[in-house]
């Protein structure tokens, strides 16, 4: 990596943390544990970092590593997205109720 | 433009696309109506950026990684499916934990593959590489000690010892001094075990000594760090989506991490560093000694009296209530009180349960209606107007203490004023402090009656009285 390409994402990262400021600030608390988790399923993106590293085509430390990796990113994204999914079914059958 | 050419930029492309997706679906999220559609748009783009990643050039090995997607999902989704609510915090943060284990290892793994390529190791790569092991292992070994902690398995109460500052920072210190030495001999694999083995030894220093009562704050930031370490992860292996992914869910768990704070009015690093919370039972005698201390005990059937002939009950549930799973039996309370025209409100303090939010999902769950729900902020300037309100295992968060004794350690904390309504039913299993460590003032007031049991028996017995009335 060349520190040129290291400001590039730099730029990125900095940018993007300000989006997220500004798109998540005002949340009602009520949504909060659901945001929460749902956010935590953004987070297993490293699923992709894992499957970059583990796509060599011979068997060697970094491949494990990586397959380990995905295994755990993996875990992260279904089931933080199925349970927020699970928790805001809750808040919407009582809408309809109501 | 043949279909070699197309493809970086069609992966880029889709990058783009799913980016996008996740900061959509993280604004619809923060509204009721669209916040179900939000998460599913967020899943869409995760689908679309695995895909992209899947046909990525360096991608040869397809069967391994599809086996490991296989195998995370079968497990995610039993987890997801199984879980119950409350034990929510304890699985975001064992998936926190998990994120930052994966972010870890994609750092350490990716050091691997530029060492046995021989290609040069560039001092930015190895910092990030560091970055990268640092923060994904701290969030692993952190989460599962906050998940020990909330799960039962370790005691709440902080665990504190001799000079623990200093020890701290002579790791931390000897993690930077290692780094130094890692950038300028990155062959040295010592070294880099080394500093793997420190991240993991910060992360649990770095929870053990925060107490049960503040792991709202806890999960957020732990939830902030495991998107931290995703950005880290996406510096070491180049990749916008993992930043920009990365970044959004930092800033969320920070936000919520101030909220947070702000709730208990107390800073980040008094939550991280002060040891709150005795957790022990122990009542500390700030204030008040010598002053003769009575309490009023009521028993079920009073109660109801009270309830039933109420024109207006505020119910402010605590995390008490949650762990005696009383939410159903409340739920039927208030629909009893109801049908006898009583106006019931709940009134939710934003750290009444064990994650930002908690309490508003377990009362979802039992399928209390929405609009009856307040927020302290809009339910205080109501409780002159109110009856009884119903302390249903609540304690720091009801106690008078925080607008005017200085001494107490929940001075200035915001708290639901149950003490401005008529009168107070307090339902606690004994006279035991709260999280805090501090005794509640509000229960020696004339007006506030104690009903002592668990809240599900005690609830349920309410339910029973209130239908004979």
């Amino acid at each position: 990596m060349t520190t040129a390409t290291l400001i590039t994402c730099l730029f990125v990262f900095v940018l993007a943390s300000f989006v997220g400021f500004e798109v998540i600030n005002k949340v009602p608390p009520t949504l909060h544990t659901p945001l929460m988790s749902g956010a935590n399923a953004i987070s297993g993106i490293a699923v992709l970092g894992a499957i970059l590293v583990s796509g060599a085509k011979d068997w060697n430390l970094t491949v494990i590593l990586g397959f380990i990796a995905v295994i755990l990113a993996t875990i992260n994204v279904v089931g933080g997205f199925l349970v927020t999914d699970r928790m805001l079914l809750m808040f919407k059958k009582k809408e309809a109720k109501a | 433009m043949n279909l070699s050419e197309f493809l970086p930029t069609g992966i880029q492309l889709s990058y783009l696309v799913a980016a996008s997706l996740f900061i959509l679906g993280l604004k619809r999220l923060g509204s009721p109506a669209t916040a179900r559609q939000g998460n599913q748009l967020a899943a869409i783009g995760m689908f679309l950026a695995v895909v992209a990643t899947l046909l990525e050039q360096q991608v040869l090995n397809y069967q391994i990684i599809l086996i490991g997607i296989v195998i995370g999902s079968v497990i995610g989704a039993v987890a997801a499916s199984k879980v119950e609510m409350t034990a929510m915090p304890q699985m975001v943060g064992i998936f926190n934990g998990l994120g930052g284990g994966a972010s870890a290892l994609v750092a350490i793994a990716e050091f691997w593959r530029l060492l046995s390529s021989n290609a040069p190791l560039s001092t930015t790569s190895l910092v990030t590489i560091i970055l990268g092991v640092l923060i994904g292992g701290v969030t692993l070994t952190g989460s599962f000690i906050a998940f020990a902690k909330l799960q039962g398995i370790m005691p709440g109460a902080p665990v504190l010892f001799p000079l623990q500052q200093v020890v701290n920072f002579l790791i931390l210190a000897a993690f930077l001094g290692g780094s130094a030495y890692f950038l300028f001999a990155p062959h040295t694999l010592p070294i880099f075990y080394g500093l793997i083995a420190i991240s993991l030894i910060l992360g649990v220093l770095f929870v053990i000594p925060i107490g049960g009562g503040d792991m709202p704050v806890v999960i957020s930031l732990l939830n902030s760090y495991s998107g931290l370490a995703a950005a880290a992860a996406g510096f070491v292996v180049n990749n916008n989506m993992l930043i920009i992914a990365g970044a959004l869910v930092g800033a969320s768990g920070l936000i919520l991490t101030n909220i947070m704070c702000k709730a208990m009015n107390r800073s980040l690093a008094n939550v991280l560093f002060a040891g709150f919370g005795s957790d022990s039972g122990e009542v500390s005698s700030a204030g008040g000694d010598g002053i003769q201390k009575t309490v009023h005990s009521i028993d079920p059937e009073e109660g109801a009296m009270m309830l039933g002939y109420a024109r207006s009950v505020v119910i402010v549930p605590g995390y008490g209530m949650a762990v005696a799973q009383a939410q159903h039996a409340v739920r039927e309370l208030a629909d009893q009180l109801e049908g006898l025209g009583v106006e019931v409100k709940y009134a939710i303090h934003p750290v009444a349960g064990r994650m930002p939010g908690h309490m508003n999902v377990l009362l979802a769950e039992a399928n209390v209606p929405y609009p009856q729900l307040y927020d302290m902020d809009d339910i205080n300037p109501q409780f002159d107007q109110t009856d009884v309100a119903l302390v249903i295992g609540a304690n720091d968060v009801v106690n008078p203490a925080a607008r005017h004794d200085r001494s107490s350690p929940i001075y200035g904390m915001p708290i639901l004023e149950v003490d401005h309504a008529k009168h107070t039913i307090v339902i606690k299993r004994s006279m035991r402090a709260g999280f805090a460590g501090v005794d509640n003032e509000l229960f020696y007031e004339d007006k506030t009656m104690m009903l002592f049991g668990s809240a599900k028996d005690v609830v349920t017995q309410l339910v029973s009285e209130v239908k004979q009335l």
